[in-house]
């Protein structure tokens, strides 16, 4: 009974943290047919939002509430970034599902980087870099030949700004020494400490502990759940969602904005990429390679749930959280200890990285007979 | 070219062009041949009188991953299948071989390592690798035979796209782990040393004649690379590929079945990415599962882009321009690599979609002819590429 109870909660666990890093990714990608390869960077902004709020409020009285204050921190941060990566990049690229996924892995290499190398020095120039290159791009945009003197702009301002930025710098780094080139979170990872209330577990039966932050967890998944199907079935602008989700073409022929639909679902999307790096800064160290930890598994969950609608995207997070977790701790030996192969068969996949070697078996024998997932999208496309 | 055009006119127009066409195609084989030569005779002396010789094994390793570069454009170039799990296949021909040179021992002895975990019995599956000429095929055969497995799960399902990106990412991750668990097996993290084995009675690592011999079979097999990609392409099966790319559907519903296409290509990339895979282990002296990291596989498909999609030539050109950058930056600044090669995933998806080989094809031409004085090269008629109204409508009402 407590073995059940165990695994039961073990798989719910790790399918709600599947499940909330996913759900901003199916969102998108229903949407857009777009895979957001920096989605697991979006994480790790988030938990690092989670590290910088925590400090913030450390001394103050909020200290033990700052969990509540850091979820809306990260989920406007990442939404913010969402929506400039949107705006800057993916818009040019729709239409190019293979095109957009190799340009968010350049996203997410940089801001990978970015994270480990950030410092005031870092900051500094880059703000210098901007304001004088748009700054010149801007005023000399006036002009009325602009167009043809374009090439020439970038070619001679570029390498200006940037050797201007660079002198500049540098010559802070001579000057201030430590107190502008000490990386502000540095290549090692950092912790977050859940509040005291969150520590320690909840005593059931048979002596299992089930620790209070994956019950926070778990409560933070089904209200991100709750809301997003909310928003997408109770509200005008999630209405307009569905719609361009179900036939793009059709809704911009009635006048729906889809570009604003576009870039109001990235960032809601990026959002809850925030908001789940904020449930896996309470699971561990935080550190810049985080976020790749968790990519592939949730581009598991999307491509297993189909696209479309969110029960798919929540059975299938279920699903493969409960299958690694009883693979992985090996809860089935014990039942199949009549016959040694099979129980040094289980043997061999016991641990974590092993039975995502068993679960991705799984899922290409599920795609045999589900080639578009749980709950594919019913349509006439033939691109489907 | 206009001239040769205007010789030829009265003869039958087919006759003309096959023999335009055998003419092109000889031109092109000498060129490669010259190449070739250069590679071979002329740069490996140069580079060791200019006591570069750390250089000529950083080249061969290069010359090495352009075959995996090659079998990238087979694939995403010409049939648009994005593959993320490039690294499976290259680990895999670096393990074959790897496996091969750990075995180089007195009789009856097994690899250091493994008495490390207590092991005393060879595993079953190293026993093959005893024998040479099974290394040279498994090299290839292996990552083929796993590639067209792979792929046939796959493809039969008419999964394809992003769907099909990200499930061979998700086997990379899966081959990684496996690699990366099986100490008794496989020597797990730590991976198996090649430059400390013998062959033929000297050190592979430190040999200058074994190091020559594998520089010279990297740029054979990347000729030999280059020629097969070329065949393949150039007749009916090319042209089906391309059909693949554009548009499936069509090619479906005129009674082809694209599934077959699609892993025999599939396999052939795969086996090109072993035989990368095995030239590179020995030239750089050890292989682990990093080789089947995330982002070594997603590079791979960076160096075709930056290259050139569809043109082979710039697949190679690309993983060379690639991997000198790299290792010039990061012996430089080895924290702004990272955002040299995200800034470069950016530019190139964005502002280069063909590829400098592409861009130069189109744009270069048309810059050179204007700098000379001569009017643009137009695609159609002058009505429609010159017309300022159609320009604008072009550039401001499009989509």
């Amino acid at each position: 009974m407590s073995a059940l109870l165990e695994s039961l909660f073990g798989g719910l666990s790790i399918g709600s943290v599947l499940l909330l890093s996913a759900l901003g990714l199916a969102i998108v990608f229903g949407l857009m047919g777009v895979i957001n390869m920096a989605h697991g960077e979006l994480m790790m902004l988030g938990a690092y939002t989670t590290f910088v709020v925590q400090n913030g409020l450390k001394k103050t009285a909020l200290a033990e509430v700052y969990i509540f204050f850091a979820l809306i921190a990260a989920f406007l941060v990442t939404a913010l970034i969402g929506l400039l990566l949107e705006r800057g990049v993916i818009r040019y690229l729709y239409g190019r599902p293979l095109e957009t996924l190799l340009a968010t892995w350049g996203v997410s290499l940089i801001v990978q980087q970015f994270v480990r190398t950030v410092s005031w020095q870092f900051v500094i120039g880059l703000t210098l870099f901007c304001l004088l290159f748009f700054g010149a791009f801007w005023i000399l945009s006036r002009r009325p030949d602009f167009e043809r003197i374009r090439g020439w702009v970038i070619g001679v301002m570029l390498p200006l700004s940037a050797a201007i930025a660079i002198v500049i710098s540098f010559i802070l780094g001579q000057t201030l020494k430590l107190a502008v080139t000490k990386p502000w979170f540095g290549t090692q990872g950092v912790d977050v400490t859940a509040p005291r209330w969150l520590r320690g577990g909840l005593q059931i039966a048979g002596g299992y502990q089930l620790p209070y932050t994956r019950l926070f967890i778990i409560a933070l998944t089904v209200a991100c759940v709750f809301g997003v199907y909310w928003f997408l079935n109770k509200t005008p602008w999630g209405l307009r969602i569905r719609a361009v989700t179900q036939n793009r073409s059709m809704s911009s022929c009635l006048g729906i904005p889809t570009k604003t639909v576009d870039a109001l679902t990235f960032a809601i999307g990026s959002g809850l990429a925030g908001v789940a790096g904020v449930a896996v800064s309470l699971l561990g160290s935080v550190s810049p390679n985080t976020g790749q930890a968790y990519i592939v598994d949730t581009f598991m969950v999307v491509v297993v749930g189909g696209v479309g609608k969110l029960i798919g995207s929540i059975v299938a997070a279920g699903a493969i959280g409960t299958i690694s977790y009883i693979i992985g701790s090996n809860a089935l030996g014990p039942l199949v200890s009549f016959s040694p192969a099979l129980k040094s068969f289980f043997e061999f996949f016991a641990s974590a990285s092993m039975a995502k070697v068993m679960v991705f078996a799984l899922i290409i024998v599920f795609l045999q007979f589900r080639p578009a997932g749980l709950f594919p999208q019913k349509g006439r496309t033939v691109d489907a | 070219m206009t001239i040769e055009t205007v010789e030829s006119l009265p003869e039958v127009l087919p006759s003309s062009n096959a023999r335009k066409q055998r003419r092109s195609l000889m031109v092109e084989a000498a060129i490669v041949l010259a190449v070739a030569l250069v590679l071979l005779f002329v740069i490996p002396p140069i580079l060791a009188g200019l006591g570069q010789g750390v250089r000529i094994n950083q080249l061969g390793r290069f010359l090495a991953l352009a075959i995996a570069a090659l079998g990238i454009d087979l694939i995403w170039g010409f049939t648009g299948l994005l593959s993320l799990g490039h690294g499976i296949f290259f680990a895999l021909g670096g393990y074959a071989l790897a496996m091969y040179l750990q075995l180089q021992l007195p009789a009856g002895q097994i690899p250091e390592f493994f008495t490390l975990y207590g092991v005393e019995k060879l595993p079953w599956f190293w026993q093959p690798f005893y024998s040479f000429p099974f290394t040279l095929v498994a090299v290839f055969l292996i990552p083929m035979v796993v590639a067209a497995a792979l792929g046939y799960l796959v493809f039969r399902n008419r999964i394809r796209g992003v769907y099909f990106s990200i499930l061979t990412q998700a086997a990379l991750i899966v081959f990684f782990n496996f690699f990366n668990g099986q100490q008794k097996l496989i020597n797990g993290t730590n991976g198996l040393k090649t430059d400390t084995a013998t062959l033929f009675g000297m050190q592979v690592g430190s040999s200058p004649v074994i190091q020559g011999a594998f520089y010279t079979l990297s740029v054979l097999f990347l000729v030999g690379g280059y020629a097969l990609c070329r065949w393949l392409t150039s007749g009916r099966f090319g042209r089906m590929l391309v059909a693949i790319r554009d548009d499936e559907p069509r090619v479906r519903f005129s009674g082809y079945n694209p599934t077959g296409y699609k892993v025999f290509v599939f396999a052939i990339s795969g086996a090109l990415a072993g035989i990368a895979g095995a030239l590179y282990t020995v030239q750089s002296g050890i292989i682990t599962p990093k080789a089947m990291d995330v982002a070594f596989s997603i590079e791979m498909v960076i160096w075709v882009a930056l290259g050139g999609r569809a043109t082979l030539i710039g697949a190679i050109i690309g993983a060379l321009i690639v991997n000198f950058a790299r290792t010039l930056l990061s012996e430089q600044f080895p924290a702004f690599w990272l955002f040299f090669q995200g800034a470069l995933f950016l530019v190139v998806v964005t502002v280069l979609p063909d590829g400098i080989l592409g861009w130069l094809r189109r744009e270069g031409m048309n810059q050179v002819r204007s700098l000379l004085g001569y009017p643009q090269e137009i695609d159609t008629y002058p009505s429609l590429e010159q017309d300022p109204d159609v320009q604008y409508e072009r550039e401001n009402l499009g989509d």
